[in-house]
């Protein structure tokens, strides 16, 4: 679940980037950054929330 | 638009060579503030490990580190996409030899950075207290300084995409972060979560009697906070007059902003604790008072006074429940260096996007900066001290752990009138 988490991590930053290299200053680059974030964000909790389980069964 | 290195006069010259002189204050600063809420029988292990984690991240980053950061204007690897050219990492010579220290910018870069990288590296010390051996938090702080910092550093302060974000994409000036909010205290603080992920909660933190471990010398932590603010003082002077081409007579305003960010942040620390706990709680508010110069550093020369406070206030309302919520998710970070460090530069490197006026499209870098952050550093981190761990363990086992890191890695205490069975030293 941990490295699923991480894999959101690398996934959301992979939105972003792509925003600024393929969307042009017009376009809605904010909406895609915001949504890669917010992917980034559920990979951190998904992360923490592995941690949580594998210190409970501990 | 090409990115173009920042030109000091002889007085701005002088003016940061000074500012760089604080710097070190901030890592003793730290050093003491870990220390303090570390148990007493590791502390002499604890002040060791700064110096020597301290110590290794600056020769690694000379050796090595630096070649991959480079400067604006030095040679750098570059990637075209989308028809524009990305300069993704510094290509400038080992040990610092493509370095003339003459005054120039560039070897005022050099000399900061040595002292940014030390300090990064000391971050995740506190909260790999009282169970992180001294070999492989060196280790750690090795590849911290070698690969995870240089790299980052190179996007937001050496020209890389992060700062041409500006010119390139048209996201205001491009990533800003002068005082390294992101570059040197979020990589720490991101680099702590993954010592904490790996090293796990100290033996009795979470278990059925589970317990608080308090810290054992509050008036050390509440002292390293008064010294930190001096060398935070120097390092946002530098960083500013250096990546941000801040004038002279602006550090007035940086002074300024740091007292007021941290004393808002101590504050609203303190209130919050005494709220919900009926009483205010020191520890809490020591770590309001530090993540308030932590979250002001990336714009401390860009907004006022009032400002800073809103800062401030809004890195000191994070901080009570970032360390609740962790404790709730199993996390065992004893200075609390993953809130502060790690949530406040995250913090800082918003808020500058939140604060700047003038500059359309900068939360985008900014927003871009903390995805980087946490797509590339973290995993990034995260991999290579999981690494690590397979080839040297780097928790100490668990006799060692309840004897004590000073005993059980250096056979003597900090304290040794303190220690009542005097037969448990270690032959050295």
């Amino acid at each position: 679940m941990k490295v699923a988490g991480f894999f959101l991590l690398i996934a959301g930053l992979a939105i972003v980037l792509s925003a600024f290299v393929l969307l042009s200053p017009n376009a809605p680059r904010g909406v895609f950054v915001l949504a890669g974030i917010a992917i980034q964000i559920l990979g951190v909790l998904l992360a923490f929330r592995a941690h949580y389980t594998l210190e409970e069964e501990r | 638009m090409q990115l173009q290195p920042v030109a000091l006069t002889e007085t701005g010259t002088a003016i940061c060579m000074v500012c760089i002189f604080l710097a070190p204050l901030a890592a003793a600063g730290l050093a003491l503030v870990n220390t303090g809420f570390g148990r007493s029988r590791s502390a002499a292990h604890s002040l060791l490990s700064a110096m020597s984690v301290f110590a290794v991240a600056v020769l690694v980053y000379m050796v090595i580190g630096f070649a991959f950061q480079g400067y604006i204007g030095r040679p750098a690897h570059l990637l075209t996409m989308g028809g524009r050219q990305w300069n993704l990492l510094g290509a400038d010579r080992l040990m610092m030899r493509g370095v003339v220290f003459n005054g120039s910018t560039f070897s005022l870069v050099a000399c900061l950075q040595l002292f940014s990288v030390g300090l990064a590296a000391t971050i995740p010390l506190g909260t790999g207290m009282d169970r992180w051996r001294l070999g492989a938090s060196c280790a750690s702080s090795a590849l911290l300084a070698g690969i995870t910092y240089p790299i980052f550093a190179h996007w937001v302060w050496g020209g890389g995409w992060l700062a041409q974000l500006g010119g390139l994409a048209s996201c205001g000036s491009g990533a800003i972060d002068a005082g390294g909010a992101g570059v040197v205290h979020a990589v720490g603080g991101l680099s702590a979560l993954c010592i904490a992920w790996i090293l796990g909660p100290r033996l009795g933190k979470y278990e059925a009697s589970g317990m608080a471990v308090p810290g054992h010398n509050m008036v050390m932590v509440l002292f390293g906070c008064m010294l930190t603010m001096a060398g935070w003082m120097g390092l946002d002077s530098a960083g500013a007059m250096l990546f941000g081409g801040a004038a002279v007579n602006s550090l007035v305003l940086i002074a300024a902003n740091n007292v007021v960010a941290s004393s808002a942040a101590l504050l609203t620390s303190l209130v919050v604790t005494w709220v919900r706990f009926s009483k205010p709680d020191a520890s809490i508010s020591a770590n309001g008072f530090v993540v308030g110069l932590v979250s002001v550093s990336g714009v401390c020369w860009l907004v006022s006074p009032v400002e800073a406070a809103a800062i401030g206030l809004v890195a000191g309302l994070l901080v009570p429940f970032s360390v609740e919520f962790l404790e709730r998710f199993g996390f065992d970070d004893p200075s609390g260096a993953i809130s502060v460090h790690g949530l406040g530069g995250l913090w800082g490197v918003v808020a500058v996007g939140a604060f700047v006026q003038g500059r359309p499209g900068q939360w985008l870098a900014q927003a871009a900066m903390v995805a980087a952050l946490l797509g590339f550093v973290l995993p990034l981190s995260y991999g290579l001290n999981l690494l690590l761990n397979r080839v040297y363990p780097q928790r100490i086992p668990k006799d060692g752990e309840r004897q004590g890191l000073d005993m059980c890695e250096l056979g003597a205490g900090a304290y040794p009138e303190l220690t009542p069975v005097t037969k448990d030293y270690l032959s050295r």
